[in-house]
């Protein structure tokens, strides 16, 4: 790593990642020798938090830039391989590290929705679009709506629903961040904030999409080591196999017989049941309509579109495809074993005990402010199932100490928490403010801009943005997932018509496309806030989490009704999409299209 | 578009194209919905501990996508050497 990023750097990608794994390994170890010596546990969390951010600084650093197509498209050099893992990182937030194993344990079956729908996605997103999007070749989602549907407005259409999907989500990482720092580093949530936003900030600023594309992959590295090492552990400690995907059936099986006999209604594997353990309507249309929205969601987040711009070609997008929902699927195929094992180690060791005699990280999380409480109610002494209420996000951080680890594998779940959590939001971070910059500022307001310009806009745009972004995370405005999950509802419905109609359906015209973004966007948008703030009631029980259930649907058949009732798309446009469909060639050129 | 392709050669590729996504969408939507939809029945089977209902949703259809992505991409790009328009 101590050279400029440049074409030696790519060649060598395999040695540099190889010894930045084993060093970190390294660094894990001696910090694990130096607990035993006696450091005390705040030093080891302090090591964990800045040298990680330190790192990722660092790599950002190195890889500053004042090349348009490197900072825009990191200079679509990225091989498939290392475009997984950095997707990987930029699509696995906090919401997937830290909520989503505690989801599955307070939930059960229902709560797979999420895994499901996180994972789907990609599917549509190597079939229907990425490499139609390499191969337009561009740097931003808006552009190719702008070219397509030939004019701004379309593509201001996009940048509106772009800006609204990805400052929901940011706001839920800024949230993540403050609860991980503030925990983990001993200051208030608001000034954590702050502290992460820097991280974030000095990875991307200086290199845009270059930084981000190799810091990124420094963090899937991280995040996956700590997200498998605790439960990998306890698989060994409790089945000997250090297979935990494999293991955790046993634990089902345990869950089903203490249910019996502590009386639970609600079993942990049965499907669509609400909280009496009766089948429910409700629940299975909630499942469906939550896996639709998550996923095609997934294919219409700019910040997870745009990592498929730089790839070397339309071949290597797709495969990058292939690779990304793998080191997505590592992670994702292990969150229900965390919840099984942690959900068998509480019926087992918690429920029913004595209260003075519960194991030691029970104690020790009682004791932090309102995440896990024992109220002994009918004053027994024993713990019954109704005293004891867990908060979701302790089922990962907790699950060292339930494996019995030392605190060290603590530290490496809380860096690994705080690198998913740092990656997501510089990939959105980026989203937005190369769509203010490039799309608005440069695109509409000032074609003429020098190179030079262009990138200060960029970068003091970026600053704005997270500023902003942290401010708003600071009012604590909703619950992370509820968050995440609206922004995903949100790109769907606004961004998946015009793209995948743009490509597959050439009778798509302009305004059709455009009247369709703005029916599905606005009816999605409209359900969202006149449910969440203005008590209307849920259409069909549909929660608002999945209000693109609404959206979707409408998009595609305005934008189809309108389309044949305008006059076709010219000839000029036809061709062009053409020739975005074959991988070979040169773009038919369209009169919005700048040569770049 | 690839220049040397004809009219027909080229909506020849596409039909194939189109082909294979539609079959790789089918089968999205089987592993995404349709096995789900039986999740309550598939439940009375257990593997090695493992409901199959409750097994589908949480690995069985995740490891569907990874081979469907995969599959993707190495029959698209078998569509694109036949055709001669794969890149260099």
């Amino acid at each position: 790593m101590a050279y400029r990023l440049s074409g030696g750097f790519v060649n060598n990608l395999g040695k540099i990642y190889g010894t930045y794994t084993g060093g970190f390994i390294a660094f894990t170890i001696i910090l694990a020798i130096m607990e035993q010596m006696g450091v005390p546990n705040r030093v080891i969390g302090y090591c964990f938090v800045f040298l990680t951010i330190g790192v990722y600084a660092y790599i950002g650093i190195l890889s500053r830039t004042t090349d348009l197509s490197e900072y825009y498209v990191a200079g679509r050099v990225v091989p498939p391989f290392y475009n997984g893992m950095a997707t990987g990182a930029d699509w696995m937030s906090a919401a997937s590290f830290i909520s989503m194993a505690g989801g599955l344990y307070l939930g059960g079956y229902n709560a797979i929705g999420y895994v499901l729908g996180w994972t789907g996605g990609y599917v549509l997103v190597g079939v229907l679009l990425a490499p139609y999007l390499r191969k337009f070749g561009q740097f931003t989602v808006p552009d190719f709506l702008g070219v397509r549907y030939e004019g701004n407005t379309a593509r201001i259409c996009g940048v509106i629903v772009l800006f609204c999907a990805s400052f929901t989500y940011i706001v839920a990482q800024c949230f993540g961040i403050g609860i991980i720092t503030s925990r983990f580093i001993g200051i208030p949530f608001e000034a954590a904030i702050f502290v992460g936003l820097l991280g974030i900030l000095v990875c991307s600023m200086l290199g845009g999409m270059r930084a981000v594309t190799w810091t990124q992959v420094a963090q899937y590295i991280i995040l996956i080591i700590a997200y498998l090492t605790p439960v990998v552990w306890l698989s060994t400690k409790l089945y000997g196999l250090p297979i935990p995907e494999l293991t955790y059936g046993q634990a089902l099986q345990k869950i089903a017989e203490l249910e019996k006999t502590l009386g639970i209604v609600k079993p942990h594997v049965s499907a669509f049941t609400d909280a009496k353990g009766q089948f429910s309507w409700v629940e299975f249309n909630n499942f469906w309509a939550l896996c639709l929205c998550l996923m095609v969601g997934t294919a219409s987040l700019p910040h997870i579109l745009m990592r498929y711009f730089t790839t070397p070609n339309v071949r290597d997008a797709r495969v990058s495809v292939g690779w990304s929902i793998f080191f997505i699927f590592l992670l994702y195929f292990t969150a229900p074993a965390y919840a099984a094992f942690a959900k068998l180690e509480v019926y087992s060791a918690v429920i029913g005990k004595p209260i003075a005699s519960l194991p030691a990280w029970v104690q020790n999380w009682s004791q932090v402010g309102g995440l896990l409480t024992i109220r002994d109610a009918n004053n027994d002494g024993i713990l019954q199932l109704s005293e004891f209420v867990i908060n979701q996000d302790i089922i990962v951080l907790s699950m060292p100490e339930i494996a019995g680890l030392p605190y060290v594998i603590s530290g490496l779940v809380a860096a690994g928490g705080l690198a998913a959590a740092l990656s997501t939001a510089d990939g959105l971070l980026l989203a937005i403010a190369n769509a203010l910059s490039h799309d608005i500022y440069y695109k509409l307001i000032d074609p003429k801009a020098s190179t030079m310009r262009r990138l200060v806009v960029a970068r003091a745009l970026l600053v704005v943005v997270a500023i902003v972004a942290a401010a708003v995370a600071g009012t604590r405005p909703a619950g992370i997932i509820q968050m995440v999950a609206w922004a995903f509802s949100l790109a769907a419905a606004g961004l998946f018509a015009p793209l995948v109609l743009g490509i597959w359906w050439k009778r798509t015209t302009s305004i059709g496309a455009i009247l369709g973004m703005m029916s599905g966007f606005g009816i999605c948008l409209y359900y969202l806030v006149a449910t969440r703030y203005f008590d209307m009631p849920l259409w069909f029980g549909i929660r608002n989490i999945s209000s693109a259930l609404w959206g979707l649907p409408l998009a595609f058949v305005v934008t189809w009704i309108v389309s044949l009732m305008t006059a076709p798309p010219s000839q000029e446009m036809q061709d062009f999409v053409d020739s975005i469909r074959v991988p070979k060639g040169k773009l038919a050129w369209t009169k919005d299209m700048s040569h770049e | 578009m690839a220049e040397n392709l004809t009219r027909e050669q080229r909506d020849a590729y596409w039909a194939k194209t189109s082909r294979l996504m539609w079959i790789i969408m089918a089968l999205w939507v089987f592993f995404s919905f349709v096995v789900h939809f039986f999740a309550v029945q598939l439940n009375n089977i257990v593997i090695a501990g493992f409901p199959l209902g409750f097994y589908m949703a949480a690995q069985g259809s995740l490891i569907a996508y990874v081979v469907l992505c995969f599959w993707n991409a190495s029959a698209q790009n078998k569509i694109d050497e036949e055709f001669g328009v794969a890149e260099d």
